[in-house]
């Protein structure tokens, strides 16, 4: 019933019509998936490091929590941060329901931990190398943190990177905070599933290549960088 | 470098709030809790413009299923519900989440089938005895299941029919728990009967080879109504905006507007206010 | 305070206060005793050297000694008082592989400088210096980890200098090294000893041993069976294990 072909006209048609609508969802798609990744990334890449490079009682914990909370499920996210946000809820006066900033949220609670986790790992590898050097230069907790961080940071650029991936597949939390509004919250993921509600199943097919496209773009990019920096053992 | 490092992280947090900050920059726009029929039949964005544009007023549409719209305009999420399910609408207005109910205009279900019609039940109009054959030969049924309008009128037509379809749900009857949108796409690919409102129908896109099976009974009619949610009771309800909305939809030049939109040739919403 | 060198059994040093003490030091993993109970002094402007066989206890008595490792028994003092931050940044310490930071050549010397609080054009100069000194002034912004072995440990060890210690300790600095590379890392340490920084080198090589060592420590099986001028250990062994080896490397080494 489908070709392939079809689709892959229908996604051509999609790019070559271009119009405002559809450069719309794309720039809310990549604004609200990268404003995520960045705040996880202000959250997650300090928390990391910290469990990734100390130990202190309850590491444990933390490590098999951040591990757990890699796998939320999105729709349980949204619920929670439809509830918090809703006129009803506590967080009710800041009228962030049905905006960007309800999704950035919802979004930001997912990647947070699969930033923080992955941190961990690659911090508590580079600290088995630096540790016995920090400690003989005298370096203090902070300094530690920092030096950790900026050393490892073209593989936590991968880290940042599976973050992303996350985010901008993302469809059951956006579409419960965010309500699928025409020209307000209405991003690719939205709008492929309400593409497919309409069975219009070759257009949402077409915009899901367009996604994947955009995904491969964002990671080739970070690949060719770090790849730079392979050669320069700087990774 | 660390320092540098620092200066573009800070500027990044700077940018991510710049960013969330934008969406709420403007005020005259409302919030309406609708459901998904209305929205994937393109009625609004044929008359929603008109009236943006007569008045200055953005509607920001959030198309649930009626159950869950419902649900979210008791929170308070919402300034106009705006759905069809009229028992529950009633119920929602004697609780106090909202003012008045008006009906707005109907449209009408129909259950479409596979070309083979296992149940011999194309072009039937009487739904009772439709949705009993279907029953009798145990035909698949692909049902919503999800609490929305359409599944409520649905659910009223099996009881009318006197036949428990939880006793065979799973097994030919089938909930998707989905929209109607989904429960199209899954339902024509399993060969199952569907109850879908016309509107929905005519715009869907992935039909294959189903045709309308039932129509016509007076029982299939399906109202839509629209309230403004209660302001006393949800302070954020920017009342005059939202009741500004309701005035205009059911004024003459809303309704002709619902008149007016037309999918391949057929009106697909019947307007009857007042 | 009680004056720690009066303890200590090399008594021609016995008059210089010690620069660091060791006291009934033990210190056990896996239930075995890789250092036990040592008793010794380093003195100030010496060049102390640490040898005996593999597992013998040389790196593990070196990071006792640096604070990199707590004791398990009696303890470490430095100038009379316990190993604190402050004792800490009067030492430094090159390891056997150099631990470079993914940075450049002149930004592993500047963090360095930057954990004693040294910025701005202070750290700059001193950065620059030490490169000079170390001969790697024109490698300075290439990356840290992609100089050759012997570079990096030059690196390693102007890293550790830059930092002006009072007491540079060297875990086998040279054991991967060809003899040029050798020669420049031991022309280095000798200089710095030279501005009067005191030196604690663990080697397994004799003839590094006799170009460089004041004092040494002769460790045998986790036990202190040495401990003297360099001069009088090779002349008169006091211990059947101390000569043994000691033959046994001689020959080797011819």
């Amino acid at each position: 019933m489908f070709s392939l072909t079809d689709i892959l006209g229908e996604a051509f048609g999609l790019i070559l019509t271009w119009d405002r609508n559809l450069s719309e969802i794309v720039m809310l798609s990549l604004r609200v998936t990268l404003s995520a990744v960045v705040i996880s990334c202000l959250i997650g890449l300090p928390l990391g490091a910290v469990v990734g490079a100390f130990r202190f009682p309850g590491r444990g914990l933390v490590t098999v929590l951040l591990n757990t909370l890699m796998g939320l499920p999105p729709v349980v996210v949204g619920l929670v941060v439809y509830l918090m946000l809703s006129a009803s809820g506590p967080l009710g006066v800041l009228q962030l329901l049905y905006t960007p900033g309800a999704m950035i949220i919802a979004q930001t609670i997912l990647v947070t931990p699969i930033v923080a986790a992955l941190t961990k790992q690659v911090v508590e590898d580079l600290h088995g190398e630096y540790a016995e050097q920090f400690a003989s230069l005298g370096v203090g907790a902070f300094d530690r943190i920092t030096a950790l961080l900026w050393d490892a940071r073209y593989s936590l650029l991968t880290v940042a990177l599976a973050g992303f991936g996350r985010a901008v597949a993302e469809v059951g939390a956006v579409l419960i905070v965010g309500g699928n509004i025409n020209h307000v919250t209405r991003v690719m993921t939205t709008t492929i599933a309400l593409e497919t509600s309409k069975g219009n199943l070759e257009l949402a097919l077409a915009l899901g290549l367009l996604l994947l496209s955009i995904a491969v773009i964002v990671n080739a990019a970070v690949m060719a960088l770090r790849a730079s920096a392979v050669r320069a053992a700087y990774a | 470098m660390i320092r540098r490092h620092f200066l573009s992280l800070a500027a990044s947090i700077l940018l991510a709030l710049g960013l969330t900050g934008t969406a709420q920059a403007e005020d005259g726009f409302i919030v309406v809790q609708s459901t998904t029929s209305t929205q994937n039949s393109g009625l609004f964005d044929h008359i929603l413009p008109i009236f943006t544009d007569k008045t200055g007023i953005e509607v920001r549409v959030v198309a649930v299923g009626t159950g869950q719209a419902i649900k979210n305009a008791a929170n308070g999420d919402g300034d106009v519900l705006f759905v069809h399910a009229k028992p529950a609408e009633e119920k929602f207005v004697a609780q106090g989440h909202g003012l008045a109910r008006s009906d707005v205009m109907y449209n009408d279900f129909v259950i479409v089938g596979p070309p083979a019609d296992p149940a011999g039940v194309a072009g039937m109009s009487d739904v009772v005895a439709a949705l009993g054959k279907i029953a009798e030969a145990e035909a698949p049924f692909a049902s919503r299941g999800d609490d929305s309008g359409t599944n409520k009128a649905e659910l009223r037509l099996w009881g009318a029919a006197g036949i428990d379809v939880r006793a065979a749900s799973g097994d030919w009857y089938r909930e998707t728990g989905s929209g109607m949108g989904a429960t199209l796409n899954t339902g024509t690919a399993m060969g199952a009967y569907i109850m879908t409102d016309r509107a929905t129908w005519i715009a869907f896109g992935n039909k294959g080879d189903y045709k309308v099976a039932v129509e016509g009974d007076a029982k299939m009619f399906n109202q839509y109504g629209i309230i403004l949610v209660n302001p006393e009771m949800h302070k954020n309800v920017k009342a005059e905006l939202g009741q500004t909305f309701i005035d205009w939809v059911l004024s003459d030049e809303g309704q002709s507007a619902i008149a007016g939109y037309k999918v391949d040739g057929q009106q697909l919403f019947f307007p009857n206010a007042g | 305070m009680r004056d720690m060198t009066l303890d200590m059994p090399t008594p021609d040093c016995a008059i210089a206060p010690a620069l660091l003490a060791c006291e009934g030091l033990s210190f056990e993993a896996g239930g075995k005793r890789l250092i036990d109970n040592f008793t010794l002094a380093i003195h100030p402007g010496r060049r102390t050297l640490i040898m005996g066989p593999n597992g013998a206890g040389k790196s593990v008595l070196l990071r006792l000694m640096h604070g990199l490792i707590t004791p398990t028994g009696g303890h470490v003092l430095w100038q009379g008082r316990p190993l604190d931050r402050a004792a800490r940044h009067a030492q430094a310490m090159v390891f056997q592989r150099p631990v470079m930071l993914r940075r450049s050549v002149l930004a592993n010397l500047k963090f360095a400088l930057t954990v004693r609080g040294i910025t701005g054009a202070a750290r700059a100069r001193q950065a620059t210096e030490a490169l000079d000194l170390a001969r790697l002034g024109d490698m300075a912004r290439r990356p840290a980890r992609v100089l050759s072995g012997g570079e990096q440990q030059r690196l390693a060890l102007a890293r550790a200098l830059v930092c002006q210690p009072r007491l540079l300790f060297l875990d086998e600095p040279t054991s991967s090294l060809d003899p040029a590379s050798t020669r420049a890392i031991e022309d280095l340490i000798n200089a710095a000893h030279a501005r009067g920084v005191s030196i604690v080198m663990v080697t397994h090589d004799l003839g590094q041993a006799r170009r460089m060592g004041d004092d040494v420590l002769f460790l045998q099986n986790g036990t202190l069976a040495e401990a003297g001028p360099l001069q009088d250990v090779l002349a008169a062994p006091k211990t059947a294990a101390t000569r043994a080896w000691l033959e046994g490397r001689l020959y080797t080494a011819l």
